[in-house]
C-alpha cells in the first residue's frame, strides 16, 4: 500500500482514461479485473487502448494478478522492442486461401466518416458509431440498416450497451454513448428513441464501461464517475485531472486502481463504494526503460489460457500458466495492429491500419532445436526485478515443452483505409469497420447459401408451391 | 430469347450439313426446313410480290358525304412506303365492305333523333390484283354536322402478306380496337362539346325569339295574331324542339354506356374526367344545369350565336377534320397507337409469330427470366404478373389491361339488341381461362338466343357484302377465332395453328388468282348465329350450295365442299373430317371443334413457372395435318381440295410444322404466280436493312452487341476464362487507354452478365476513377480507364489490392489475368471456331445457351434434396456430395462450370426472397482461387 498516491516516476505526454472495457467471465469461478488503459501520446504516435482482463482462477490473492500485470506488460514490451530491432518480413498469404472461409461480402454504408467503434446489441444486431456522431444499428444477418441515432453533435468518443437485467422491468436494452460534445447520451436500442441525455461533464467522456453485476457503469474521462441505471451519480474522482499517463483497473469486488501507463506502479487505489476490499498487498515496483521507438500495446484479448496483445504491428501470445510468450508474429500487419480477437476455434482475427483484416490460428508444434522464437523473446523474462530470477528457469522449462506458431490462415481485403475494430458474431460472420466510412459485413458463403436456400423453400412452403415429388 | 429465326438464313448454306452438330435435335417446333428452291438462286426473302408497296402500313381512310370514300393518312406517313399503290382505289374498296349501317336518325319507336353506339367492326379483306391484304377496322364517329351525325372512318393495316393478316388477327385487333376507342373517347368529348355549344346557341336564340314574340305582342294587342307572330311562334317552337333534341342526344352521349370505357387504357385520366361528367350528367335532372355546370368551365366563353331558323344542308361546307373530330390530344395519342402498331407488325410473319412463342414461353420463365432477359421486358411482364392475378376473377369481365400481350379481341358488335350476346361472349371468355365447365353453361347460353335478332342482323350484313360488289368471300368469323385463341391459355400461340386459320388459308388460294376482294374472316354476326338457328337459317346455307365455286361475283361462305369431295375425304382422314363438316357452317366451329384446343395441357396452371406445356404446334403433328406436295394440280380448287384430302404423302412432322408456311409458300409460287413469296418474307432484318429504318434500338443494340462480342471471341484466345469470369460473377475490369474500344468492348461482353433483378445490368461502362470495393458489389463488368500520370497510379494500386475480386482484361497489353477455366460450358458459347457470321444471330445463340443454363441453375435451385437434409440425421456433408453429383452428373457440368451454376442459383434465390426486387445490390461472392496470367 505504499505505492499508492505516489506520484509518477515517468511519464513524457498527457493522457486520459480513454477506455474501459470489461470482460466478464462467466466460465471462470473467479472474478474478473477490469482493466482501464489510458492513451499515452508519444512523439508521432496515438496509441490508445490497453485492454486486458486478469485472470485468478486459483487465488484470490490480488497480488497474483498484479504480478501477472507486471509480467506481462513488459514482456510484451520487452518482445516487441527486441522484435522491431529483428525486422522481420511480412508474412503473406497468396490468392488461394482454403481455410478462409469469408467468401461472402457486404458492404454497409451509413457512415459519413471515420467508424470506430461496433457494438454487438445481440445474436443479430450491431450497432457502430464514429466520428460523424451518428449511432447506427444493422441487422447482421441481412445487412439491413434498422435505427440511425442522432443526436451528438461531435465525434462519438464510445460506445457501449447496457444489456437489462432479467429482473428489471424495462426489458429494453440500453446503448451508451459518449462524443466530444461533452455528454453521454442513453438510447433505447429497440426503439431508437433517445432515453436520457447527460451533459454536467467537465471534459469529453473517452471511455465508458459497466459493470453489469452491480448495475452501474463508468465513465471516464479527465474524470472518472461511477452511475447507476437510473442515471444517479454515485461517486466522481477528480483527482485523476492530472494524471498523464494511467491506466485503471478495476475489480468487480469495487476496487479501482489506476496505474501509471509507464512505471507500472499503482497511483490511485479506490475501494469505497462497494463492500470492503480483501486485503492489497504491496505493489511491486517495476521500472521500464522508456524505449524512443514507438512500441505499443494496442488491444488486449484473452481466453482461458493465453492473453493476446496487438503490440505495435505485431502478436503476441502470453500462456497463463507457462508465464512465457508461448507464439508470435512480430510483422503481423503493414502498420499497428489496431484490434484483435481470438474466435472459439483457435483463430485470431487482427486488424490494422494497413486495411487488412487477418486471419490467424494457433498452432500447436513441437520445439525444434532451430528454434524459431526469436530469443529476444526469453530476454524479456531478465526484465525488472522478479522476473530476472525467473528467466533461467523458464528457458530451460520451455525446451520440453510444446510451442505454438500462429499461421496467417487467410486475410480479408475490402478497406481501402484503416480497420478500426471489428466484431464477430458466431452465426453472422464478420463485422469490420474502417475509417474509409464503410462497415463491411464478412459472411461464409456456403453457409449464407444454405440458409438461403433454406429460406427459398420456406417461403415456397408459405405460397403452397412446394410439391413433393411422387 | 429463346429460338432463332435468323437461324432460317442458313438453311440455303452448305455449312448446315457441313457442321457435325451432336447436340440434342431442335425442338420441333424450332426445326427449320431446307427451302426447296435454293439451287435454282432463290431464296424466301426475294420480292416477286406484285405488290406495290414496299412494307406494310396503315391507312386511315374516311367515307366522306360529300366525295365519298377517300384516304385520310398513312402511317408511317412516307409516300416511299406505299410507293404506286392506288391509296384511293383501296379506300374505295376497304370502305365498301364496312357491313355496318350506321343506324342513326329517328327509329320508328322513339320520338327523338337516336345515338347508336356503333361497335366497330373488322374485317380482313384481300385484293390479290394489287397484292394487297388488309385488316379493315371500321368505326363510326360522331359529328353534329354531318348526315345522321355520323362519319364512317377506317383504318386498314395493308400488308402484302395474308397469313400475316390472318394470323395476326387478334393482336391487330386488339391494337386497333385500342386505337378506335381513344379516337371514339376523344370524339365523344368533342361531340359533347359541340352538342353544348348547340344548345347555348339555341337557347340563344330563343331567348331572342322569345323577346321578339313578345315585342310583337306588345305592339298589337288586337287579339289575333298575325302571320308574322304565327311564324315567330312556329320558329320558336322548333327552337324548343330543337333544344329539346340537343338536350336529349348530350344525355345520350354522356351516358355511354361506362362498361366500355374501361376498355380504352391510353387515356386513364380523361377517362376519368368522362366518367366524371356522365355521372354529374346522370345526376342532374336537367340537362341544360348540367351544360352551365362546371363541367366546361375551363374551355374559353362562347359567346352564343343566334341559328337561322332554316339551316341550309349545303354541300360545300367544309366538314370537320379527323383531327378536328377527335380532340387533339386523343388524335396525336391516336396516332402514337398506330405507330406503335405499325412498329408492333414490322417483319416478317415468321419472326412475329417467333417473337411471340418467345414472349409466351418467357413468361412461364417468370423466375429465371431476370438473368439474361432483356431487363425492360422482363419488367413489364412483372407488372403484368402482378396485375393479371387480381383480374383473373370473373368480377372485372372486361379483358385487363394485363393480357394484352395475348390480346383478347373483344366481339364487338351494335349495342342494342345484341348487348346480352355480348356480355355473354365476354364472360364466356374469361372464364374459359380457369374454368372449364363454364363454357358449356355459356355455350347452351348463347344458343339459345332469339333467332330473330340474328337472323336480321346476318341479313342486313349479307346485303352489305352484296354490295361491295365483288366476289367476296367471307372465311372465317372472329367469334370463331377469338374462342379458339382464348381457350388456349396462351392466344398468340395457337391461332395461327388452328386448324380453321390453316384451312381459310387454303381456301384463299382457290381465288387467288381471281381479281377479286376476299374478306377472308370476321364479321361478328356470324360468330354469334348458334348452330341451331344455323340450321334454320335457309339463306345462308343457300348461299353455301348456290355458289360451290366461288368463282363469279357472289358471297362464297368458307370451304365449300361438294359431295364427292366429302366422301374422299371422309375415306382420307377421319381426324380431319370433323374440322371439314365444320366448316361448311360458320358459326358451328365457335362451340363444338373450336373448343377442343383446350387441351388438358392448359387446364393446370404453370404457375411453378416450369415450361410444362410445348407450344401449340406438337398438337398440330398429332392430328397428322398433311401438306400437297402434287404439283400437277393445276387447278386452284381442286389442288386446294387434295390438299386437305390427300393421305398418301405425309411429311415428317418435325419438317412439316415449322415449314408449313414456307413449303406452302414456295409451293404456291411455284403453281401461281401470286404474290406469295414476297409477302411470307417481305423483309429480314439484315437484308433490307433501309426497310427497317427506325427498328427498335434494343434489335439494334443486339446485333452490334454479338458482333462485337464475336470479334472479341474470335481475337483473344482466352476469351473462355474471361466469359466464365462474368458468368460466375467475378467482376471483369476491362483496361484500356481508348474509351471507345473500351466502352464497345464492354457493351459486347454484357451480353454474358446476369442481370441481379429487373433493373438494367450490373454493368459500368466507363470509369476513370480508383475503384472501391463497393464497385465490384455493384458492377460485374467495369470499363476502366487507363491513365499514364500519376494519378493512374492510384487506379491500378486499387486494382492490384483488389485483384482477388476481380480478373482484370488489358486491351493495351492484351493480357488477361484472371482465374483458370476447364469447362466445357464456355467453349460451346463462346467458340472462336464458330460458323455463325453474324452478330444478330450470335447473340441468338447466346441467348439460347444461356436460356439452357438458366434451366439448369433453376432444376439446381428449386431441387429441394439437394439443398435440404431428407432426414435429420443427415449430414452436411452427404447434402453437398449430393449437390455435387447432382450438378456434375445430372446436369452434367464440369470443373468450372459448377461455379456458374451455382453463381446463378445465388441469384435466382436472393430474386425470389426478394420482397421488392432490386431493392439492394446483392452480396460480393467470391472465391479464393490463384489467378493466372494469359497472354496472346
Amino acid at each position: 500500500m505504499a505505492d499508492r498516491g505516489r506520484p509518477r516516476t515517468a511519464g513524457t505526454g498527457r493522457g486520459d482514461i480513454w477506455q474501459c472495457l470489461e470482460t466478464f467471465w462467466i466460465v471462470m469461478p473467479c472474478r474478473a479485473a477490469v482493466l482501464l488503459a489510458s492513451n499515452v501520446y508519444r512523439p508521432g504516435m496515438l496509441l490508445n487502448i490497453l485492454q486486458c482482463t486478469g485472470q485468478r482462477s486459483t487465488t484470490k490473492n490480488y497480488l497474483g494478478r498484479e504480478r501477472w500485470l507486471t509480467t506481462v506488460f513488459p514482456a510484451l514490451w520487452k518482445a516487441e522492442g527486441s522484435g522491431s530491432l529483428e525486422k522481420s518480413p511480412l508474412q503473406t498469404i497468396g490468392e488461394e486461401q482454403t481455410q478462409n472461409p469469408y467468401t461472402e461480402l457486404l458492404v454497409l454504408k451509413a457512415h459519413h466518416d471515420i467508424v470506430r467503434f461496433l457494438v454487438q446489441l445481440d445474436d443479430y444486431r450491431f450497432a457502430s458509431a464514429g466520428d460523424d456522431g451518428i449511432v447506427v444499428v444493422w441487422n447482421a444477418q441481412t445487412g439491413e440498416k434498422l435505427l440511425e441515432l442522432n443526436g451528438h453533435t461531435q465525434k462519438i468518443t464510445a460506445i457501449i450497451t447496457f444489456p437489462s437485467l432479467e429482473s428489471c422491468e424495462e426489458k429494453n436494452q440500453l446503448i451508451l454513448t459518449a462524443s466530444a460534445d461533452r455528454t453521454v447520451t442513453v438510447w433505447d436500442s429497440d426503439t431508437g428513441r433517445q432515453v436520457q441525455r447527460i451533459s454536467c461533464f467537465q471534459s469529453t467522456v473517452k471511455c465508458l464501461t459497466v459493470l453489469q453485476r452491480l448495475d452501474v457503469w463508468l465513465s471516464g474521462g479527465n474524470d472518472l464517475c461511477v452511475w447507476n441505471r437510473k442515471l444517479d451519480l454515485l461517486c466522481k474522482t477528480s483527482h485523476l485531472s492530472d494524471t498523464d499517463l494511467s491506466f485503471v483497473t478495476g475489480s468487480h469486488i469495487g476496487e479501482l486502481i489506476i496505474w501509471d501507463a509507464l512505471d507500472w506502479t499503482m497511483q490511485a487505489y479506490e475501494r469505497n463504494f462497494w463492500d470492503p476490499a480483501p486485503q492489497l498487498d504491496t505493489q511491486q515496483e517495476i521500472k521500464l526503460c522508456q524505449k524512443s521507438n514507438d512500441i505499443s500495446i494496442h488491444h488486449f484479448t484473452c481466453d482461458e489460457e493465453n492473453v493476446f496483445a496487438a503490440v505495435g504491428r505485431g502478436l503476441y501470445v502470453y500462456n497463463l500458466q507457462m508465464k512465457r510468450v508461448i507464439a508470435c508474429q512480430k510483422t503481423a500487419h503493414d502498420s499497428s495492429v489496431l484490434h484483435i480477437a481470438k474466435l472459439p476455434n483457435r483463430q485470431l482475427i487482427s486488424c490494422s491500419e494497413d486495411g487488412s483484416v487477418r486471419i490467424w490460428e494457433l498452432r500447436e508444434k513441437q520445439q525444434l532445436a532451430a528454434e524459431p522464437v526469436p530469443t529476444g523473446f526469453f530476454n524479456m523474462w531478465g526484465f525488472g526485478r522478479v522476473n530476472k530470477q525467473a528467466s533461467q528457469p523458464v528457458k530451460k522449462q520451455q525446451e520440453n515443452t510444446t510451442s505454438c506458431s500462429l499461421e496467417l490462415i487467410g486475410d480479408l481485403i475490402g478497406h481501402s483505409s484503416s480497420v478500426e475494430m471489428f466484431l464477430y458474431f458466431e452465426d453472422h460472420g464478420l463485422v469490420t469497420c474502417s475509417a474509409d466510412h464503410l462497415i463491411i459485413l464478412w459472411k461464409n458463403g456456403e453457409r449464407e447459401s444454405g440458409l438461403r436456400s433454406l429460406r427459398l423453400f420456406q417461403k415456397l412452403e408459405e405460397n403452397g408451391d412446394l410439391y413433393l415429388a411422387v | 430469347m429463346i429460338s432463332a429465326p435468323d437461324v432460317v438464313a442458313f438453311t440455303k448454306e452448305e455449312e448446315y450439313e457441313e457442321e457435325p452438330y451432336n447436340e440434342p435435335a431442335l425442338p420441333e417446333e424450332y426445326s427449320v426446313p431446307l427451302f426447296p428452291f435454293a439451287n435454282q438462286g432463290a431464296n424466301p426473302w426475294s420480292k416477286l410480290s406484285g405488290a406495290k408497296f414496299s412494307r406494310d402500313f396503315i391507312l386511315i381512310s374516311e367515307f366522306s358525304e360529300q366525295v365519298g370514300p377517300q384516304p385520310l393518312l398513312t402511317i408511317p406517313n412516307d409516300t416511299k412506303v406505299f410507293g404506286t399503290f392506288d391509296l384511293n382505289y383501296f379506300s374505295l374498296r376497304i370502305m365498301s365492305v364496312d357491313y355496318q349501317a350506321s343506324f342513326v336518325g329517328h327509329p320508328p319507336g322513339s320520338a327523338y333523333p337516336k345515338l347508336n353506339f356503333v361497335e366497330d367492326s373488322k374485317v380482313v379483306l384481300g385484293d390479290s390484283k394489287e397484292g394487297a391484304f388488309a385488316y379493315v377496322h371500321h368505326l363510326t364517329l360522331y359529328d353534329l354536322e354531318a348526315r345522321g351525325f355520323v362519319r364512317p372512318f377506317c383504318m386498314a393495316y395493308i400488308s402484302a402478306d395474308q397469313h400475316k393478316i390472318m394470323q395476326q388477327f387478334q393482336e391487330l385487333s386488339a391494337e386497333f380496337s385500342r386505337a378506335s376507342e381513344c379516337l371514339k373517347t376523344g370524339n365523344r368529348k368533342a361531340f359533347a362539346g359541340e352538342l353544348e355549344k348547340k344548345l347555348k346557341d339555341l337557347d340563344y336564340t330563343r331567348t331572342v325569339l322569345h323577346t321578339e314574340t313578345e315585342i310583337q305582342k306588345k305592339a298589337n294587342d288586337k287579339g289575333f295574331y298575325s302571320s308574322q307572330a304565327i311564324e315567330k311562334a312556329n320558329e320558336l317552337a322548333s327552337v324548343e324542339k330543337s333544344i329539346i333534341e340537343h338536350q336529349d342526344l348530350l344525355k345520350q352521349i354522356h351516358s355511354y354506356p361506362h362498361r366500355k370505357l374501361k376498355g380504352c387504357d391510353l387515356c386513364p385520366g380523361e377517362m376519368e374526367h368522362i366518367q366524371d361528367q356522365a355521372s354529374q350528367a346522370s345526376t342532374t335532372s336537367n340537362p341544360d344545369e348540367s351544360a352551365d355546370t362546371d363541367l366546361y368551365t375551363c374551355r374559353p366563353a362562347y359567346t352564343p350565336k343566334l341559328i337561322k331558323a332554316k339551316s341550309t344542308k349545303c354541300f360545300d361546307k367544309k366538314l370537320k377534320t379527323l383531327e378536328e373530330l377527335c380532340d387533339t390530344e386523343y388524335f396525336t395519342q391516336t396516332l402514337t397507337q398506330l405507330s406503335h402498331i405499325e412498329h408492333m407488325f414490322r417483319g416478317d410473319l415468321c419472326y412475329l409469330l417467333t417473337s411471340q412463342i418467345d414472349r409466351a414461353l418467357l413468361k412461364q420463365q417468370h423466375i429465371t427470366n431476370f438473368l439474361f432477359e432483356d431487363f425492360v421486358e422482363v419488367d413489364d411482364r412483372m407488372v403484368e404478373k402482378q396485375e393479371s392475378i387480381p383480374s383473373k376473377p370473373s368480377q372485372d369481365r372486361l379483358p385487363s389491361r394485363s393480357l394484352e400481350e395475348c390480346p383478347i379481341p373483344k366481339v364487338l358488335i351494335s349495342v342494342g339488341s345484341y348487348k346480352s350476346s355480348v356480355e355473354s361472349v365476354l364472360i364466356k371468355m374469361e372464364q374459359e381461362l380457369g374454368d372449364e365447365e363454364y363454357k358449356e353453361v355459356e355455350v347452351t347460353e348463347l344458343s339459345s338466343f332469339d333467332p330473330q335478332e340474328n337472323l336480321d342482323y346476318l341479313d342486313m350484313d349479307m346485303k352489305g357484302s352484296i354490295s361491295s360488289g365483288e366476289s367476296i368471300e367471307v372465311l372465317g368469323t372472329e367469334k370463331s377465332t377469338s374462342v379458339l385463341s382464348k381457350s388456349d391459355s396462351q392466344a398468340s400461340l395457337t391461332v395461327p395453328l388452328s386448324p380453321q386459320v390453316v384451312r381459310s388459308k387454303a381456301v384463299s388460294h382457290r381465288t387467288i388468282s381471281e381479281d377479286s376482294i376476299e374478306v377472308l374472316s370476321t364479321c361478328p354476326s356470324e360468330a354469334l348465329i348458334p348452330d341451331d338457328f344455323k340450321a334454320s337459317y335457309p339463306s345462308a346455307i343457300n348461299e353455301e350450295e348456290s355458289y360451290p365455286d366461288g368463282n363469279e361475283g357472289a358471297i362464297h361462305f368458307q370451304a365449300s365442299i361438294s359431295p364427292p369431295e366429302l366422301g374422299e375425304m371422309e375415306e382420307g382422314s377421319m381426324e380431319n373430317t370433323p374440322s371439314q363438316i365444320d366448316s361448311c357452317c360458320i358459326g358451328k366451329e365457335s362451340d363444338g371443334q373450336l373448343l377442343l384446343p383446350s387441351s388438358p395441357a392448359h387446364t393446370h396452371s404453370d404457375e411453378d413457372g416450369v415450361v410444362s406445356s410445348p407450344p401449340q404446334r406438337h398438337r398440330q403433328k398429332d392430328q397428322g395435318f398433311r401438306v400437297d406436295f402434287s404439283m400437277e394440280n393445276a387447278s386452284p380448287s381442286s389442288r386446294d381440295d387434295s390438299c386437305e384430302g390427300f393421305p398418301a404423302y405425309e411429311l415428317d412432322p418435325s419438317h412439316l410444322l415449322a415449314s408449313r408456311d414456307i413449303s406452302k409458300t414456295s409451293l404456291d409460287n411455284y403453281s401461281d404466280t401470286t404474290s406469295y413469296v414476297s409477302s411470307v418474307a417481305s423483309t429480314s432484318s439484315d437484308r433490307i436493312p433501309s426497310a427497317y429504318p427506325a427498328s427498335p434500338s434494343s434489335d439494334r443494340h443486339k446485333k452490334r452487341a454479338g458482333q462485337n462480342a464475336l470479334k472479341f471471341i474470335r481475337q483473344y484466345p482466352f476469351a473462355h476464362p474471361a466469359i466464365y469470369s462474368l458468368l460466375s460473377g467475378r467482376t471483369l475490369v476491362v483496361l484500356g487507354e481508348d474509351e471507345a474500344i473500351v466502352r464497345k468492348l464492354v457493351t459486347a461482353l454484357a451480353i454474358f452478365v446476369p442481370s441481379y433483378g429487373c433493373y438494367a445490368k450490373p454493368v459500368k461502362h466507363w470509369a476513370s476513377s480508383p475503384l472501391h470495393i463497393m464497385d465490384f458489389q455493384k458492377w460485374k463488368l467495369i470499363g476502366l480507364q487507363r491513365v499514364a500520370s500519376p494519378a493512374g497510379a492510384g487506379t491500378l494500386h486499387a486494382l492490384s489490392r483488389y485483384s482477388r475480386y476481380t480478373s482484370i482484361l488489358d486491351l493495351d497489353n492484351k493480357t488477361l489475368r484472371c482465374p483458370l477455366y476447364r469447362g466445357t460450358l464456355v467453349p460451346r458459347l463462346a467458340d472462336h471456331r464458330t460458323q455463325i457470321k453474324r452478330g444478330s444471330t450470335y447473340y441468338l445463340h447466346v441467348q439460347s445457351m444461356l436460356t439452357q443454363l438458366c434451366s439448369k441453375a433453376f432444376l439446381y435451385t428449386f431441387c429441394h434434396h439437394l439443398h435440404l437434409p431428407t432426414h435429420d440425421k443427415e449430414t452436411e456433408e452427404l447434402l453437398a456430395s449430393r449437390q455435387a453429383s447432382f450438378l456434375k452428373l445430372t446436369l452434367g457440368l464440369v470443373n468450372e462450370d459448377v461455379r456458374v451454376v451455382q453463381y446463378l442459383a445465388e441469384l435466382l434465390k436472393l430474386h425470389y426472397m426478394q420482397e421488392s426486387p432490386g431493392t439492394s445490390h446483392p452480396m460480393l461472392r467470391f472465391d479464393y482461387v490463384p489467378s493466372f496470367l494469359y497472354k496472346i
